[in-house]
């Protein structure tokens, strides 16, 4: 069994299909990217998987259990964090807030307790807070700590979306187009970060991409989709090659 | 300048960053609590109704500048709470008793207001609140057997303990106190747990609030809740208060008085719940100030500016006649509402801070750190 | 039965009234995403113009009914330029607040200057009716409803057919996008508003003889009008009407045929159920925010 498993995911608004009978499997500990072009339904595959879409048909698995039908906020639960296309930060929170969002996952304590302040939930912070510096720490974010969202560059921003799925403390992450309006430099670091999240912290990475020097440096394996279908599927070098993405991409 | 070394994740934590807020705190609640031996009997009246005006200012804050529901009921809660009391009172419920039951069951009604509002943004929210409001109101109009309709309710002096405590009485003052008191300092707390997170999640992006795992639907209606309650709390003491309750007091006139509390004082911080309540409370009698004694005063001015004295009584009445106009403490509300979104958004707290920040940075304060950035594109049709 | 479609037309009639306040509200949203709380007082405001210009000036009724719609166009884009211009693009939270210091603003000024009286227009129609067979239909009130529809085409007309309706429709989808395809689009907000304002000023002129005009109209029909427009989904011209038709009817039905009290709530009732079974009105558009 596969470590996670889409089976024929369909996503049709009315006439238009958006994802047509998509299959894939990812390997535990993989980094599989999935490229197209605009509109191949790549985004919207990522939002059928944290449900913000309901497919039309089709069932998707995780750790061997269906989470077709979980509600959105227990996928995060079950260990599935993502990032988005176009920045969904809580912008007038402190990036340390936004991190601990981040945390809610892992928080257990009641509302009366909280009211209270009780000792539990003091220890319970300072948990949160640990872990929350240990991923401020692997991604550089200390000079940022404190700073509010609505005033910090986009850059930094994309890292911090990056840090708050982290702080969840994954197993499988969805990174949506993660290097889209970073420069060369930061493009860099997303890299060495995206690689180090699989060798140091062992989570399975599921990406949307569009730069292809950053889906070779870093991708295990690679899906082409276009117009919601699979084109082709295999390292990143034999898709590359193949003639319906050639021609998916040169319009030929 | 202070600057702030943290070693210890504690310090993220407390609810005083540093001493200086202890000191500066500890004194406010020294002078509040010695306040009913200095103030006058008003004063001190006004004093009460500023306690359950920010006690109400704090709920509305949780909901509406926290969670980012914005809702024009609030009259309603505050209503179900003092009927509950008046109420249990005719059954000789002791006041701990009806206190907590009035909170209690304007919470449960506020999670289930909650509900319907779910799918609700925006606008559709605010009107699905007013109309929770009218219905109430007619409710409590038409509901003869249990809030006596038009006619209202009396309410007996509250007795805590064997005493009777009046509602002019230090005591009443000192259990108003106690009240916003705590609910500021549960507020706090509930700020920095995970369920004051969330609130504030769901206000700046409930997608990506989802995709964290914060069941959006469970903290809205949590919000709802407990913004219902504790406005319930409120109402209690609304109600021995003014120790008459009926219908009309409950309007959307009130509603409309608890947002301007909160946008007035500043809706990213508690601080503006407490200076947007005591500029509401207080503006009557400074009106009522005005109609006595600025004709008074103009006509002084124009006396020792070398008017003559028929010329001076001349403007002396004109200003009187203008002061006592019907309809001119609306007028005032209305342009101070306005001039407050269009030149002070961040409200009086807000101002605080500036004008903080301009004596610690001075000489290089700057403008623009206040500046918010204007969003034309950003539609909140869609969410 | 006669009783019935007496009820009808006297809740169509007033729901007219509501849609005409409705479509105000509509139309200042669809083009600046603003919810204006103050559209009642304009009504108002309008009610009392055509007062001062009919009923103390002494002009005739159609001169003094056009002034006022004139001079209340001008009015409303004067309360666009100070008032809302400068916060547009801040959160709708705000830009209500305002709208409600607007309207405060409004209500108590026309107080003082016209009093707190109860006032009444003399119109061409306020004697006539019309019989068809056993029915009694007053005149005014079907003067109303003839009114409404002749507006509403106009309107229909006009967004849909000119090119500044496309520019209106055009900026109330994306206002950045439109002012970079040259749409001038302060200016579209300020007429937009001085139409808003116009239409609010018809309402309070036929609205005029079925009930007085005071002060306090403006909020009164204000906060039933605003249900209509979300009833109608509020960005939907038509919807705003059906909306107040709507609220019209069931007001006057709840009136006629329930105990008393009924009539107040049952608007606000259908709306809440409404709203619980579609959130996004009967004829709104479910956008979604793209991720």
């Amino acid at each position: 069994m596969s470590y996670f498993r889409a089976e024929n995911l369909s996503l049709h608004f009315g006439g238009l299909k958006a994802v047509d009978a998509v299959s894939f499997a990812v390997e535990q500990g993989e980094i599989l990217s999935i490229i197209g072009p605009n509109g191949a339904g790549k985004s919207s595959i990522f939002n059928l998987i944290s449900r913000i879409y309901r497919p039309t048909s089709g069932r998707i698995f995780f750790e061997d259990r269906d989470i077709t039908e979980e509600p959105p906020y227990d996928i995060a639960r079950l260990g599935i964090a993502r990032t988005f296309q176009n920045i969904e930060l809580f912008e007038n929170a402190t990036v340390l807030s936004n991190l601990l969002v981040g945390r809610h996952r892992h928080s257990a304590t009641q509302l009366w307790q909280e009211l209270l302040f009780l000792p539990s939930v003091r220890a319970g912070e300072k948990v949160h807070r640990r872990r929350v510096e240990q991923v401020i720490e692997f991604l550089d974010l200390e000079p940022y700590r404190d700073k509010l969202i609505s005033g910090l560059p986009y850059g930094v921003r994309k890292v911090i979306e990056l840090a708050r799925a982290l702080c969840s403390e994954p197993r499988l992450i969805l990174l949506d187009e993660p290097s889209s309006g970073l420069n060369v430099e930061e493009t860099d670091d997303m890299s060495f970060w995206i690689r180090d999240m699989k060798s140091e912290l062992g989570i399975t990475v599921l990406m949307v991409e569009h730069d292809m020097s950053l889906v070779n440096r870093v991708s295990d394996r690679v899906i082409a989709l276009n117009y919601g279908r699979v084109l082709a599927m295999g390292t990143p070098a034999e898709v590359q090659q193949h003639p319906d993405v050639v021609a998916a991409y040169l319009g030929a | 300048m202070r600057f702030l070394f943290k070693t210890d994740y504690e310090d993220d934590i407390r609810l005083f960053p540093h001493s200086g807020y202890v000191v500066s705190y500890g004194l406010l609640l020294a002078v509040l609590l010695i306040a009913p031996y200095l103030l006058s009997s008003y004063l001190m009246s006004q004093l009460v109704f500023v306690c359950i005006y920010a006690t109400v200012g704090v709920a509305l804050l949780i909901l509406t500048g926290f969670t980012g529901q914005a809702s024009l009921g609030h009259a309603a809660f505050l209503a179900i709470g003092a009927y509950t009391a008046a109420y249990l009172q005719k059954y000789n419920v002791p006041f701990p008793v009806y206190f907590l039951a009035a909170g209690l069951l304007t919470g449960c009604i506020g999670a289930l207001v909650g509900f319907p509002a779910l799918r609700l943004q925006g606008i559709y929210l605010v009107i699905a609140t007013i109309s929770f409001a009218f219905i109430v109101e007619e409710i409590l109009a038409r509901w003869e057997s249990v809030t006596n309709g038009n006619e209202g309710l009396r309410v007996k002096a509250l007795s805590l303990l064997g005493v009777t405590v009046s509602r002019d009485s230090p005591t009443f003052y000192f259990l108003c106190l106690a009240v916003l008191v705590l609910t500021i300092v549960g507020t706090l707390n509930l700020l920095r747990s995970p369920t004051g997170r969330a609130f504030v999640a769901i206000r700046d992006s409930e997608t990506a609030a989802r995709s964290m795992g914060v069941n959006v639907a469970l903290y809205k209606v949590k919000s709802f809740a407990i913004s219902a309650a504790i406005t319930g709390f409120a109402g209690v003491l609304f109600a021995h208060k003014l120790s008459f309750i009926s219908p009309e007091m409950f309007t959307l006139q009130l509603s409309i008085e608890f947002i301007i509390v909160i946008l007035i004082g500043g809706t990213f911080s508690l601080h503006g719940a407490v200076l947007g309540a005591i500029f509401i409370v207080m503006i009557d009698p400074f009106l009522t100030y005005l109609k006595d004694d600025l004709p008074g005063i103009i006509a002084g001015v124009a006396a020792t500016f070398g008017a003559g004295s028929a010329t001076a009584g001349n403007i002396q009445s004109k200003v009187a006649a203008f002061a006592s106009l019907n309809g001119l403490k609306g007028a005032i509300y209305g342009i101070i509402i306005m001039l407050f979104v269009l030149f002070e958004p961040l409200g009086i707290y807000g101002r605080w801070l500036k004008i903080k920040l301009f004596f610690q940075l001075f000489p290089l304060y700057k403008r623009s750190t206040f500046k918010r950035q204007k969003i034309y594109v950003k539609s909140e049709r869609n969410r | 039965m006669l009783d019935f479609v007496q009820q009808l037309v006297s809740g169509v009639a007033l729901g007219c009234v509501y849609g005409l306040i409705a479509l105000g509200f509509v139309l200042v949203y669809k083009a600046t995403e603003v919810v204006n709380f103050a559209q009642g007082d304009l009504m108002m405001l309008g009610g009392f113009f055509a007062f001062t210009f009919i009923g103390m000036m002494g002009l005739n009724y159609w001169i003094g009914f056009a002034g006022a719609v004139a001079a209340m166009a001008l009015f409303g884009m004067l309360a666009e330029r100070i008032v809302v211009r400068p916060i547009l693009g801040y959160p709708q939270f705000s830009i209500i607040m305002a709208t409600i210091g607007l309207g405060y603003f409004l209500r108590s000024v026309a107080g003082m200057i016209w009093g707190t009286d109860d006032f009444k227009i003399e119109t061409p129609f306020s004697q006539g009716v019309l019989r068809v067979g056993s029915l009694v239909l007053a005149h005014d009130k079907l003067s109303v409803i003839a009114a409404t529809v002749i507006l509403c085409t106009l309107l229909w007309l006009f967004f849909n057919k000119t090119t500044l309706g496309t520019a209106m429709r055009a900026s109330s989808e994306n206002m950045l996008a439109a002012y970079y395809m040259g749409i001038p689009v302060k200016r579209v907000v300020s007429i937009v508003w001085a139409i808003s304002a116009a239409v609010a000023t018809c309402a309070g002129v036929l609205l005029a003889p079925i009930t007085f005009i005071h002060s306090n109209v403006g909020l009164v029909l204000g906060l039933k009008a605003f249900p209509a427009a979300v009833l109608g989904g509020f960005g939907s011209i038509p919807g705003a009407v059906v909306g107040g038709v709507l609220i019209g009817v069931i007001e006057s039905m709840a009136g006629f045929y329930l105990a008393e009290g009924w009539k107040d709530v049952a608007p606000y009732i259908v709306l809440l159920a409404v709203l619980l079974l579609k959130p996004e009105g009967l004829f709104g558009l479910h956008a979604r925010k793209k991720v």
